[in-house]
This record gives structure tokens, C-alpha cells and sequence, in this order.
């Protein structure tokens, strides 16, 4: 390993690698904020770019740089705007946004950029440790696991709905994967649910639907109730945390950087379940007394799912270096690029080309440090864009919010969907329906079917639920998580009554 | 009845209409072959259509107590607020959607960001108009230079 690190660190240290980090991460900081472009997308874009550069180990680098550039500067939209640029990032915007509310965007900032660094580093340093071994453990996987591990993810919502929203957030989860049903599914190649409607064969976009749950209802709230938007005071004061913050979250970090990594292994799962599931865990192992904080500004709740998602999104390198199999969206197209540079990603890359494997890593270290000297001192300047008067911040998030949904389908019927399901949103939005949820449920909604179909095809039936010792496991985790809130509730209630009696 | 319970029977309306189409519509045309498999099309829809009305019902019936929390935004008294701002931007929204391709980029979006302060009560003119003019045109440079996807800039009747 030694060597390897030695070949690595050779390699990464070179003047065009080091520009290489340096320009990935600041173009995936800055696209990564735009609401509507997330790493996919702009790593698709990139691809060129990097394919023409001819070096491998360099177009690994860049685009790895604009990857995690970009979940961290979806961060950044998500705390500020609340309007997250990548899915990864919703959780953050949980707590992140309300702090930025409460006058405290700056804290909220350099809490996101420490965690992201944080989840980062420790990310690659499990990488490096844990790269070999856990393909045996992603290996063991099998779908009926991915199947009941997004299960998990699912009722993980529900568990962090709060009291009275469980089946709120449990509706909106089913109506997302509804809504992930519409089109034309990869396993059946027959169009369901589309009313004979040409543009709905494909599905939902995701971008359009994110688009509509998150930034525009915030929009529309801000046109309704100008109040609330505080424009005057843009000026971010207050970068410091305290000492006790700080000793508050470092167990936090340290715990959702392992799991978010562990997480991120799995194929399939990446850095969205990764946050909502550390958000998720953080809030029910923390006191009762900091759990009513959780979604009201909680430091707490914005280091879990910036320090799991970072983590994570390091994590999903392993299988891709490893096994050869893209566990997200993001990997998969980094795995085409590599092919197109005539690398085969898989066990062998290690032998054959080690310079590559362990240059990505070493350029992961480098990249992590860069985005936290990059962004630290120029947060009071992004942070500006709450300085702007709301008459014109108004019209451009609309406008961004609809070039966002333009941009990924070129199709300007998307653009009405997307005016339709704001409204909607807005609708549910008044009676105090959870909107992530739903977001949540679409986005797994297909895969979670492919495995749930793939696992029903191989055990013939659903006795792969309880014959595979894992995914019964899962699956009871699941059904706890559900259960657990609403019998916590009911019991903390009990209680109040008795004091309540007592007196 | 309040607007969470309306919408919850909007939407147990929604999941019987897909939980019907999922149970007595789909596997009709179903080919031979793929009835002998396990899982049909049709299969995950039934199980979520049942797990939507069941949490409609819930909901519908108010089950699980929840304390009225105070709503950022009071939906009964929706008149106190800029309803007729808001409406005018969606209106806007849906106009700029069906403008962009036969007006082109570059009219319809200045034109959009100009009106859109315009309804929310700008009036400075010489800050409105070049703001509006300088985004769109390093917008449209960037998503056309730089990222390479093609955008009408000008009407169409221009060869744009």
C-alpha cells in the first residue's frame, strides 16, 4: 500500500493534476449551486473536455474534483436559498435553511464546509483502507437486499417527519413513487400510467419535479409574504463557531462521515440516502431536548448530512474502482469516460494501472482541502446573493428555476409541468405536507421497482423476504422505523398527561 | 374541514383512480409470456395503491393526532397576502414557457425579467432594463459558448 500511495502521491502532485483539482472543483462549486444542475449534468457536459485531455488519471481527477465540487456547492443553494441544486443536498437545507433565516448564514456555511471536508477526508482515507475489502462485502448484495435497504431509506422519512406528520410524510412518500410508475419502465418496456400522453412516456424529469417542490413554492411564499425575506442584511457576520459547538458536532461528523462512506458503497444507494439517513439517525439518537431543535436550525442536523453525503460520494468510488459497476447516476457516466480513455475500471485496475487508482485518491485529499481553503474565505461573498434586492432576486430564481428544468429536457413542455406541480406543491405546501418525500419516493421509485421485480423474478414469489437472512433484517428495520416514532409520540404524550395529573 | 383533509381526499382520489387502472386496466393486454412471470407491471402499482389509500385514510380521518402548528403562511386568509403578485408571475411563467421557442431566447427572457420585477413593484428603469439585458446575454452565452446546448437566441422568422 505504501508504494501505492507513493505512486499515488507522484502522480497527483504534478503541475497539471494539481490545476486539474483545483479547476474540477471550482466549476463544480459554482454549477453545483445553481439550483437544477447537479453533478450529473455538468459532469456529462464535462466529458469532453476531459476526454480530449487524453491522460486518464488527469480526466479522473477533473471529473472527480467537479463531483464532489458539486455536492459541495449544492450545499451552499441548499442553506441559503433552500432551493438544493442536487439531491444529495435536501437534507441539508432541512436545518441548513432555517439557521440562514435565523441571521446565522455564515455559521451554517463554514459548519457545511467543515463537515463536507471532514466527510471528504475521512471518505478517503476509508477508501484507501477499506477499497479492496468492502467489494467482497458489496458483492454480497444481492437485489431482495437493495430492495429492502430502500425501504429503509423510505421509512427512515417517516421516522424523521416529527409528531403527527408520519402519515403525511408516508402519503407523500407513496405519491412520489407513484409518480416514479409514469412512463416507460426498463424491465416491462410497456408505458404505464401515461393517458396516452406522448410527453409523459419518459417519466417525470426529476429536475422539473425537484424544481417544483423546492424553488418554487419558496419563490411564490416569498411573493406572498415579502417580510420574510431578509434582504437588507446580506452581510455575513459570524463565520466562527464556538468551542462547544464544535465539540457538539465533531462525534457527529465522525459517525455520519463512516456510515455515509459505508453507505455510499452500496450501489444504488449514493449520497442522497446517505444524508437522509444520517439526518434521520442523528435526530433519534439525539437527546430529546435537541431533537425538537432538529429542522428549526439544529448544527447538529446540518453536519450529519453534509459531512454523509461527502463521505458517500467518496464512498461510491469503490465500486467503481473496484468492481467495475457504477453505483449511481454520477459513477456510471465517469465509468464511460474512463472506457473511452481505454481504462477498464474493475479488480484488475489496481495491478494494472495503480497510478490511476491511487492518483484519484490522493487528488480526493487535494480536493478536499482546496474546496475548504476555496470556499471558507469567499463564503461572505457567495453569501451575497441574499444582498440582493427581492424584486430582482425574485424574478431570477423563477427564471433559474425554469432554465433549470429547460435546460435538462429542452423541452418547453417541461416547463408547464413544472408551473402545474408548483402550484401544486404550494397547495401542499399550506396545509403543511412534507414536500422532500415525495422527491425522495420518485427518486428511488424506480430502482427500488427494478429490485423488487429482479428479486421476485429470481425466488419466484415474495419468499426472499423472509428467506434471506439480510433482507429480513432490513425489512424489520424498516417497519421499526415506522412504528417507533408514533409509539415515542404516543408515550411522551402519555407522560405529559400524567404530569399534567400530577399537578 | 381543513385544507390537509381536502387534500388527502384529493388524493385518496388520486390513488383510486390509479389503483383502479392498476388493478382492472393493466393486465388485460398483458402478452401470454409475461403472465408466467411473477411479478407483472402491474404488480408494484396494486401494492403502493393500497398503501396510499390506507395513509389517505389515516389522514382523512385524523388518526394521528397532531398539534395545529403555526403555518408560515395563513391559507384562509390567502387575500392579505400578494396573491395577485404571485398569480401574475405564475401567469408569467406559463407565457415565457410558450414564448421561449418562437420568440427565441434573448427577447423572451429580458422581456421575462424585466416584467417579473415590474409586477413585484420596481420601477427604476435604468437599473431594471440593463440588469435584464446584461443576464440574459451571459446566460445565453454561457449555456450556448460554453456548455454547447443550443438555444434559439432570436425569433425564428430571423433564421435564429
Amino acid at each position: 500500500m505504501l508504494e501505492g500511495l507513493l505512486i499515488g502521491l507522484q502522480t497527483a502532485f504534478s503541475i497539471q493534476n494539481l490545476l486539474m483539482v483545483v479547476a474540477g472543483c471550482l466549476i463544480g462549486t459554482f454549477i453545483g449551486m445553481l439550483p437544477g444542475l447537479g453533478p450529473m449534468s455538468i459532469i456529462a457536459i464535462m466529458i469532453p473536455v476531459a476526454i480530449s485531455m487524453g491522460d486518464p488519471s488527469a480526466a479522473l481527477i477533473l471529473l472527480a474534483g467537479v463531483y464532489y465540487g458539486a455536492i459541495f456547492g449544492g450545499s451552499t443553494s441548499s442553506i441559503l436559498l433552500n432551493a438544493p441544486g442536487v439531491a444529495g443536498t435536501v437534507a441539508s437545507s432541512f436545518d441548513g435553511y432555517p439557521m440562514a433565516r435565523q441571521g446565522k448564514a455564515g455559521k451554517a456555511l463554514t459548519i457545511a464546509a467543515i463537515a463536507s471536508f471532514a466527510g471528504g477526508t475521512l471518505g478517503a482515507v476509508l477508501l484507501m483502507v477499506f477499497a479492496p475489502a468492502l467489494s467482497s462485502v458489496a458483492l454480497l448484495f444481492h437485489s431482495a437486499e437493495y430492495f429492502a435497504l430502500m425501504v429503509v431509506g423510505l421509512s427512515a422519512i417517516a421516522a424523521f417527519a416529527g409528531s403527527g406528520q408520519v402519515a403525511k410524510a408516508l402519503i407523500m412518500t407513496i405519491l412520489g413513487l407513484i409518480m416514479a410508475t409514469v412512463g416507460e419502465g426498463a424491465l416491462f418496456n410497456l408505458p404505464r400510467f401515461t393517458m396516452g400522453i406522448m410527453d409523459l412516456q419518459s417519466g417525470f424529469g426529476f429536475i422539473t419535479l425537484a424544481m417544483a417542490m423546492f424553488a418554487l413554492p419558496e419563490a411564490l411564499f416569498l411573493v406572498l409574504k415579502p417580510k420574510d425575506l431578509k434582504g437588507g442584511d446580506g452581510e455575513i457576520k459570524d463565520l466562527r463557531i464556538t468551542k462547544d459547538e464544535a465539540k457538539a458536532i465533531a462525534p457527529v461528523i465522525g459517525r455520519q462521515s463512516i456510515q455515509g462512506f459505508f453507505i455510499g458503497v452500496l450501489p444504488g444507494a449514493g449520497a442522497t440516502i446517505a444524508s437522509f439517513l444520517g439526518y434521520a439517525v442523528e435526530r433519534n439518537i439525539a437527546p430529546k431536548k435537541e431533537q425538537d431543535e432538529f429542522g428549526k436550525g439544529s448544527i447538529k442536523g446540518l453536519a450529519a448530512p453534509e459531512s454523509a453525503n461527502n463521505a458517500a460520494c467518496t464512498g461510491s468510488f469503490v465500486p467503481l474502482l473496484t468492481l467495475g459497476i457504477p453505483g449511481s447516476g454520477t459513477t456510471a457516466i465517469l465509468l464511460g469516460a474512463l472506457i473511452a480513455l481505454n481504462v477498464t475500471p474493475g479488480p484488475r485496475l489496481m495491478i494494472d494501472e495503480p497510478q490511476i487508482f491511487w492518483a484519484v485518491i490522493m487528488s480526493m485529499f487535494i480536493g478536499n482541502l482546496v474546496l475548504l481553503i476555496l470556499n471558507l474565505p469567499l463564503i461572505p461573498y457567495i453569501a451575497k446573493v441574499l444582498s440582493v434586492p427581492r424584486n430582482y432576486l425574485i424574478p431570477f430564481i423563477l427564471f433559474f428555476t425554469l432554465m433549470g428544468a429547460y435546460i435538462g429536457q429542452n423541452n418547453a413542455t417541461e416547463l408547464l409541468i413544472l408551473v402545474g406541480f408548483g402550484i401544486c406543491a404550494t397547495a401542499l405546501k399550506f396545509a403543511d405536507y412534507p414536500l422532500a418525500p415525495l422527491l425522495i419516493g420518485f427518486i428511488l421509485g424506480g430502482m427500488m421497482e427494478d429490485n423488487f421485480a429482479r428479486s421476485m423474478q429470481l425466488y419466484d414469489g415474495i419468499a426472499f423476504m423472509w428467506e434471506r437472512p439480510m433482507t429480513l433484517a432490513l425489512l424489520i428495520i424498516a417497519a421499526l422505523l415506522v412504528v417507533l416514532p408514533s409509539y415515542r409520540a404516543r408515550r411522551s404524550k402519555a407522560r405529559a398527561d400524567g404530569v399534567a395529573d400530577g399537578d | 374541514m381543513a385544507l390537509d383533509r381536502w387534500i388527502a381526499l384529493v388524493l385518496l382520489g388520486v390513488c383510486l383512480t390509479y389503483g383502479y387502472a392498476a388493478w382492472f386496466t393493466m393486465d388485460g393486454g398483458l402478452p401470454p409470456f409475461m403472465q408466467r412471470n411473477p411479478i407483472w407491471p402491474s404488480t408494484f402499482p396494486k401494492v403502493l395503491s393500497i398503501l396510499g389509500i390506507i395513509a389517505c385514510v389515516i389522514i382523512l380521518l385524523g388518526l394521528e393526532k397532531s398539534e395545529p402548528k403555526e403555518a408560515d403562511i395563513d391559507y384562509r386568509r390567502l387575500g392579505d397576502y400578494h396573491l395577485d403578485q404571485a398569480l401574475m408571475l405564475l401567469a408569467l411563467m406559463v407565457i415565457y414557457a410558450l414564448c421561449l421557442r418562437p420568440v427565441g431566447f434573448l427577447i423572451s427572457t429580458s422581456a421575462f425579467l424585466i416584467l417579473g420585477s415590474f409586477i413585484l413593484g420596481e420601477r427604476k428603469w435604468h437599473i431594471m432594463l440593463p440588469v435584464a439585458f446584461i443576464a440574459t446575454g451571459t446566460v445565453w452565452y454561457l449555456v450556448q459558448e460554453v456548455l454547447g446546448i443550443y438555444m434559439r437566441p432570436l425569433p425564428g422568422i430571423f433564421g435564429g
